[in-house]
């Protein structure tokens, strides 16, 4: 700050307090002030990076704006959508490949994560051990764990294969045969489930003991104690990681990118939907039609997480009041 | 709890088993990443298995430096991580800290916000989002990559810190402000020194996150590969001279990849769970 500017505001205040102490006094009354300052960033970004994007997507997907568009793009209504409705096969096919793949990645990654943290919880010796084996493949990279699992599930020489011929059953072609395609891509989203098991632990871990003691005391089996406190307690961390993974899950790309071609192998039964939008955005650069498909997914997920919210009342427990109803 | 310990015993054994073969299933895939790492360019493609390699080819490692430029793509990978760290400490920190104890005109609104931004998913902003940096001629730079992360533009950190810093007694807040202390005073001093589980934890999701990155070089730095990071080099590896016999470099790159990773999880994995489940962010 320049001295001249602040000598002569000292003097028209007539105040001998040192500059100091009166600028924290324009702080303690202007706090408000200081709050909108600490957001700033968070909010420049917030317009930058969310809501003028957000807004412009969906006036991109009414427009034919293609690589070479020059000025504002050709208004073209809803003729995106209805080409996507209508003539785009690859729409149904990748959106149905990606809700196959989320059908079985988000629910059974969930059931080995629950598992294995309920396993892991029972006091057992080693625990520390066996927590940080289940966990270290989640911590692995996607990029790495991708191109593992490619190596991997390789027909000749894949460990899969390898393991498969001592057994004597014949080898099966992962990444080149349709059938295997998103099984292979559920197996490998299986590796990380570790993740969402140190959440899940950390939640047991946390449910206080004389609520089993009570079951105890009410002649209640570990059954009753899983079935009425321990999975009641979880529904919200079981509710919170369901609607991550689903908002995630459709959203699944780099796998799929790096394990097999854009085009998703063959007959496509790898395409998932990012992939198509990414093909149709970053290959063939029609971002208009792209921005018609970025928005029907987000109206996909934004319905299911609002359907997933609404119906979470009847079966999460917030505890709070709300025994009544469980 | 009164148990018959025959059936006890029985439920103890099935336990250790399940955990025992869980563990070593989840352990298989990066044993061999390790042993195929270490293979020589003929013993990748016998069919047979051979989990210790015979000869061990120790070489693989300074041999991928030469083929392929790592310490390139490690210093770009490193300042993409760098923007990020500084964002999640700084910004992130910042805005959690007024959304938790700062009281501003409209804060439950913007809080509101906040939370919905959490649920927006990138496929909705990723194609505006590039046009508008191909617009002010951004592509081919680190400047997308960069500019968000300083800006702390992760709604789930901010939202991780202020549900920590709320937790911290509201006396320990009064007594510093009446003590003269700024708002910046009592961020810097009092709420960061004491929120270091939650600090830990974000900086671990935000090095992760940056190190782990594809999709964004990707589209940004595809055509440019003098930026290229370690995930877009290990990707260009694979189809590398069109082959499967490099697996074994596919796996030395993937190594490279996967131990700074664990590194970091390993010096922060006490303040990871304690700094994610004391800031309440799982029971909403």
């Amino acid at each position: 700050m320049a001295s001249g500017s602040a000598a002569p505001a000292l003097q028209t205040s007539g105040s001998r307090a040192p500059l100091r102490a009166r600028l924290s006094e324009f702080w303690f009354r202007h706090r408000s002030l200081i709050g909108f300052l600490f957001i700033l960033p968070w909010f420049a970004g917030f317009i930058i990076f969310d809501l003028m994007p957000f807004v412009y997507n969906l006036y991109l997907s009414f427009t034919d704006y293609q690589i070479g568009t020059i000025g504002a793009p050709p208004w073209i209504g809803l003729e995106n959508y209805a080409e996507i409705f209508i003539k785009d096969k690859l729409f149904s096919k990748s959106l149905y490949n990606t809700v196959y793949y989320l059908g079985f990645s988000v629910p059974l990654k969930l059931l080995f994560a629950f598992f294995i943290a309920l396993l892991l919880n029972m006091r057992v010796r080693g625990m520390q051990l066996y927590r940080t084996l289940f966990y270290v493949p989640s911590v692995v990279p996607l990029v790495a764990a991708t191109v593992i699992f490619a190596g991997l599930l390789n027909t000749r020489y894949g460990l899969f294969n390898q393991l498969f011929a001592l057994v004597g059953i014949t080898p099966v072609r992962w990444l080149s045969s349709p059938d295997w395609i998103k099984p292979s891509l559920i197996i490998l989203s299986l590796w990380g489930f570790g993740g969402q098991m140190i959440i899940f632990l950390a939640g047991l871990q946390s449910i206080p003991d004389d609520l089993y003691e009570a079951v105890a005391i009410d002649g209640g089996n570990s059954w009753h104690r899983l079935r009425h406190i321990t999975v009641p307690l979880m529904t919200p961390t079981i509710f919170f990681n369901l609607l991550i993974g689903v908002i995630g899950g459709f959203q699944v790309f780099t796998q799929v990118f790096i394990m097999l071609d854009v085009n998703g192998g063959p007959l496509q039964s790898g395409l998932v939907f990012m992939l198509h939008v990414y093909n149709k955005a970053f290959r063939d650069f029609e971002f208009g039609y792209a921005a018609a498909l970025s928005a029907i997914l987000f109206s996909i997920i934004f319905v299911l997480t609002v359907a997933l919210v609404y119906t979470s009342n009847r079966w999460v427990f917030y505890g709070d009041g709300e025994e009544d109803n469980t | 709890m009164i148990q018959n310990p025959k059936a006890k015993l029985i439920r103890q054994v099935f336990v250790y088993a399940i955990l025992t073969v869980g563990a070593v299933v989840m352990m298989v895939p990066l044993l061999w990443t390790v042993s195929t790492s270490l293979k020589t360019r003929d013993k990748v493609s016998i069919r047979r298995l051979e989990l210790i390699p015979d000869p061990v080819a120790f070489e693989n490692y300074p041999n991928l430096f030469e083929i392929r430029p790592i310490g390139k793509y490690t210093r770009n990978t490193l300042i993409i991580v760098a923007a990020s760290l500084f964002g999640a400490l700084v910004p992130c920190t910042l805005a959690g800290y007024a959304f938790a104890r700062i009281p501003f005109p409209g804060r439950q609104y913007l809080f509101g916000i906040l939370l919905a931004t959490m649920m927006l998913p990138y496929v909705v902003r990723i194609i505006p989002l590039f046009l508008f940096f191909d617009e002010i001629g951004w592509t081919r730079t680190f400047g997308p990559l960069v500019l968000p992360r300083i800006l702390g533009h992760n709604a789930f950190y901010i939202f991780l810190y202020r549900q920590f810093f709320r937790g911290i007694p509201n006396e320990i807040y009064d007594s510093a402000r009446i003590d003269g202390c700024s708002e910046f005073g009592v961020w810097w001093r009092i709420f960061m020194p004491m929120s270091r589980p939650v600090i830990a934890a974000v900086s671990i999701f935000a090095f992760e996150f940056a190190w782990n990155d594809f999709l964004n070089p990707l589209i940004y730095l595809g055509s440019n590969q003098e930026l290229w990071t370690l995930a877009l080099g290990l990707n260009a590896l694979k189809g590398f001279e069109g082959s499967d016999s490099s697996l074994n470099m596919v796996m030395t790159f993937s190594m490279l990849m996967i131990v700074p990773m664990l590194a970091v999880f390993y010096f922060g994995q006490k303040h990871l769970i304690t700094g994610v489940t004391a800031s309440g962010s799982l029971k909403g």
